[in-house]
């Protein structure tokens, strides 16, 4: 079941950057092609090229010179409108040069193709390259896919109720949850943007705790310091949810370039929306990645909106992917609500990032079925029954069951066992949340630091004493 | 304290324009300390604590290869590989991100900024992640990460090179904020800094780094260290109290001659912490002289100033035997023009007749309006 592919070694020096493809093709494994149009390979890459077996040093600013700038390969630049193969040398490599005036077009004829294994009743589609996976792989996938189903839908209501402040739900992306994090070691550091409860569900966050943090209970690992959503939990390598979009890009180059040094092998993992491609941590934290080697997956959930912001008005490049090797990386496109074809692309680009200690872009295109969160209403920017086509139709958790059901894996007792069982376990919680004692006071003031400063301990006793004064003042279900 | 005595007596002799005196006349009256630039305690500070922990790195653009834009991660990027000295491409809230990422991690970044002009254009990261990720996860995410750079007004570099970011990172809880003056705070501070599990702003001063000060043997100990958020007395007096940071420790320290020589005895408290402020020394400072100024190159408003004032007034009111005099920066950007330039910061003499009045010695700012 591992995949398996050569890299041809590339070229590199501080200032010049050449990818050149690479080929595999054993067993099921997926492929790598250059079929994806680009204005500049109009020749494939063979395996039998002259510069397979050259290795570059990593060359220092410095120290490069011009005989070392020799040996970069042209044979890439050359097209066959080209008569000459005459070059020009500049900081950055040597390049051909035309005489034709030609302006690269803002977009390629056709756009990058989308990877998927099933179609949209669940049967794998001729000639589909996946990563196999197990019964029990198959199985747990799909339960939590529920889960993370029935989850949304009952905290959703919990908050119509105003029992919480607060809450968003990944409605139409459960495939990009799970799978991506079925695909994932545990030992991967994930840092997410604020619509992947489900990995830590994947990873044992057991229902309780997602309900201890939605009500900021004492029992809440976040100490009831964030809002509903705010997920974190050292022990699951899933770091606590930050709010500001696309912050996490970069800590997660960050958080790579530490694990290569401690030579772990692992890679970060990190997740942003279509929106926040747009923020400038999407270009540092790619830019950096690319030039720090760092073992990083970036994952964009390319869901179609940005709260009432849709794509179109979000950027104007053949969406996500695209960017991503002008940036230098590794980058796929892969249908998000295919829970098989994720799997896959995660599976793979997992394997490149930590065996070439490089990073991997890759836009799962899925669609956001719900609302942005509990303080959108989206019927008032889009139309209802698109909203109820991608539900229903287009829907992952049912099209992921019909291949389960395939098998012989799955059966409608299995269904109605596991949904009625979650939803009492999800209400038994929720109960045992809503009567949990809120945080003491001193929750209030540590933390801060490493240690409690003398002036926030000062500030807590001044505090004690007045709650002591005035006690009527203070809620008496609230512990001190 | 020896050297303090030593240095003054000596300025007394030398009575030079200059903030500092030359090296040679100092060596005349010293026997056992030896001189360190500030660019070289910082380096070594670095240097050290490097060695001493494999999870230090450094960060920033221009710090490897061409030794530090200013010069001190000198040596550094030969000593310890581009592993653990990174140079960064021009995104400074792509590497204030990856540090904080890499400290989220475990790893103790150094990450420096050219200026702390730029390091707005990673504030986010800096005050959203860096200074509240320990409060919000609830203690599972420490991000022990040291910001350094060069902070204030140099000389000639117009307002976008020029600002003070002392108040605006001292506001933030859950970041700590140094200032060092002499090589003894650049050193001891910034190993405080790099072994600190909380997230440190350390604000250096483009114009101190080629300054040259005394050190004992002590300061010169790898495991020397000083604690954050003590203050140091730097000449003690009994008739006014002076507190200021950075290089306008080394003003303060002038006026304090000249106005000892006019038969006022001025205390000079060299803050060195801004956030934790230590505000036990200041208080037991103005309640033995009944008099306060401070002094700061930043602009006034809001800034490091006004939270002392405030500071003396709730702990001390009753021992003050005037108002409150405060030096700060002219509130305007700062302009280029060396004329101008030489306006819009406070000057010795500035420092002078505020002491004064506090003094009452010259008419009171009020009676003049």
């Amino acid at each position: 079941m591992a995949s398996s592919w050569s890299l041809i070694k590339r070229s590199r020096t501080l200032i010049h950057h050449k990818k050149k493809l690479a080929f595999l093709g054993i067993g099921s494994a997926p492929t790598f092609s250059s079929s994806s149009s680009s204005p500049f390979m109009k020749r494939p890459c063979a395996a039998s090229a002259p510069y397979i077996n050259n290795h570059f040093r990593f060359l220092r600013r410095f120290e490069f010179t011009k005989a070392e700038a020799a040996q970069l390969e042209l044979q890439h630049y050359v097209t066959d409108d080209d008569d000459n193969n005459q070059v020009i040398d500049f900081p950055g490599g040597k390049v051909a040069f035309t005489s034709e005036m030609r302006f690269i077009s803002e977009s390629i004829q056709k756009r990058v193709p989308c990877y998927r294994v099933l179609d949209d009743n669940g049967m794998p589609m001729k000639y589909s390259n996946y990563v196999q996976i197990s019964k029990e792989m198959a199985v747990k996938m799909y339960s939590d896919m529920v889960t993370l189903q029935t989850m949304d839908s009952i905290f959703y209501e919990v908050q119509r109720q105003g029992r919480i402040s607060f809450y968003l739900t990944s409605m139409g992306e459960e495939a990009v949850n799970i799978a991506s994090a079925a695909a994932l070691s545990f030992d991967d550091v994930i840092l997410p943007q604020y619509r992947e409860p489900g990995v830590l569900l994947w990873r044992g966050f057991t229902l309780q705790q997602f309900v201890d943090q939605l009500f900021g209970n004492t029992s809440d690992l976040g100490k009831g310091r964030q809002m509903p959503i705010h997920y974190g939990s050292n022990k699951h390598n899933y770091f606590t949810v930050s709010s500001p979009i696309a912050t996490q890009l970069p800590q997660a180059v960050g958080a790579a370039y530490s694990l290569k040094i401690d030579g772990k092998s692992a890679c970060a993992v990190t997740y942003c929306g279509d929106g926040g491609t747009s923020e400038g941590d999407f270009h540092a934290g790619l830019n950096f990645a690319a030039v720090m080697d760092a073992p990083v997956i970036f994952i964009c959930r390319n869901n179609g909106w940005a709260i009432s912001t849709p794509v179109e008005e979000q950027f104007r490049s053949d969406g996500v992917v695209v960017k991503g090797q002008a940036y230098g990386i590794w980058s796929i496109r892969v249908d998000g609500n295919d829970a098989l074809a994720v799997y896959s692309a995660v599976h793979t680009a997992r394997e490149i990032a930590i065996k070439e200690k490089r990073p991997v872009l890759i836009e799962a295109l899925t669609y956001r079925v719900g609302h942005h969160s509990t303080s959108d209403d989206s019927t008032k920017y889009r139309p209802i029954d698109e909203i109820e086509y991608w539900k229903m139709e287009r829907n992952p958790v049912n099209r992921f069951k019909r291949w389960v059901e395939r098998n012989g894996w799955w059966s409608d007792h299995n269904e109605s066992e596991l949904r009625s069982s979650v939803r009492k376990q999800l209400m038994q919680a929720i109960q045992v949340a809503e009567k949990a004692q809120k945080p003491p006071l001193s929750d209030l003031f540590n933390d801060v630091y490493d240690r409690l400063p003398s002036n926030l301990e000062e500030q807590e006793r001044l505090l004690r004493e007045i709650v002591k004064k005035h006690p009527e003042d203070y809620p008496s279900d609230v512990p001190l | 304290m020896l050297a303090s005595f030593q240095h003054s007596k000596m300025l007394r002799a030398i009575r030079h324009k200059n903030i500092l005196p030359a090296i040679s006349a100092f060596r005349a009256f010293s026997s056992s300390a030896k001189e360190m630039t500030v660019r070289e305690a910082l380096n070594s500070a670095l240097d050290e604590e490097m060695s001493a922990d494999p999870k230090v790195f450094l960060m920033g653009e221009e710090v490897g290869e061409y030794q530090g834009a200013y010069k001190i991660t000198k040596g550094l990027l030969d000593k310890y590989g581009p592993e653990r000295v990174l140079d960064t491409p021009i995104t400074e809230a792509g590497f204030t991100g990856i540090g904080v990422g890499a400290a989220y991690y475990g790893l103790r970044p150094v990450v420096e900024f050219m200026t702390f002009n730029f390091s707005m254009q990673a504030i986010d990261h800096i005050i959203n992640s860096a200074a509240k990720s320990n409060y919000m996860s609830a203690g599972q995410i420490s991000v022990p990460i040291v910001f350094r750079g060069p902070n204030g007004a140099a000389a000639g570099v117009g307002a976008q090179h020029s600002q003070c970011y002392a108040a605006w990172y001292a506001s933030c809880p859950g970041l700590k904020v140094l200032s060092p003056y002499s090589s003894e705070d650049a050193r001891g501070l910034l190993k405080a800094a790099i072994r600190d599990p909380d997230p440190v702003v350390f604000l250096e001063n483009e114009l101190l780094y080629g300054e040259s000060f005394p050190v004992s043997a002590e300061v010169l100990d790898s495991s020397f260290c000083l604690p954050i958020g003590k203050a140091k007395i730097e000449r003690e007096g009994k008739d006014v109290t002076i507190t200021a940071f950075s290089k306008m420790v080394g003003y303060a320290l002038k006026v304090g001659r000249i106005l000892a020589k006019e038969g006022i005895s001025a205390e000079v408290i060299n803050l060195r912490s801004i956030r934790p402020l230590d505000r036990s020394t200041i208080n037991a400072s103005v309640r033995k002289t009944n008099r306060l100024v401070t002094v700061e190159e930043g602009f006034p408003q809001h800034g490091v100033g006004a939270e002392i004032c405030t500071s003396v007034i709730e702990e001390s009111f009753g021992y003050l035997d005037a108002p409150v005099e405060r030096i700060a920066g002219a509130d305007v950007p700062m302009p280029y023009a060396a004329n101008l330039e030489r306006m819009a910061v406070p000057q010795v003499e500035d420092i002078v007749r505020a002491a004064k009045r506090a003094c009452y010695r010259s008419v009171p700012l009020a009676a003049t309006a």
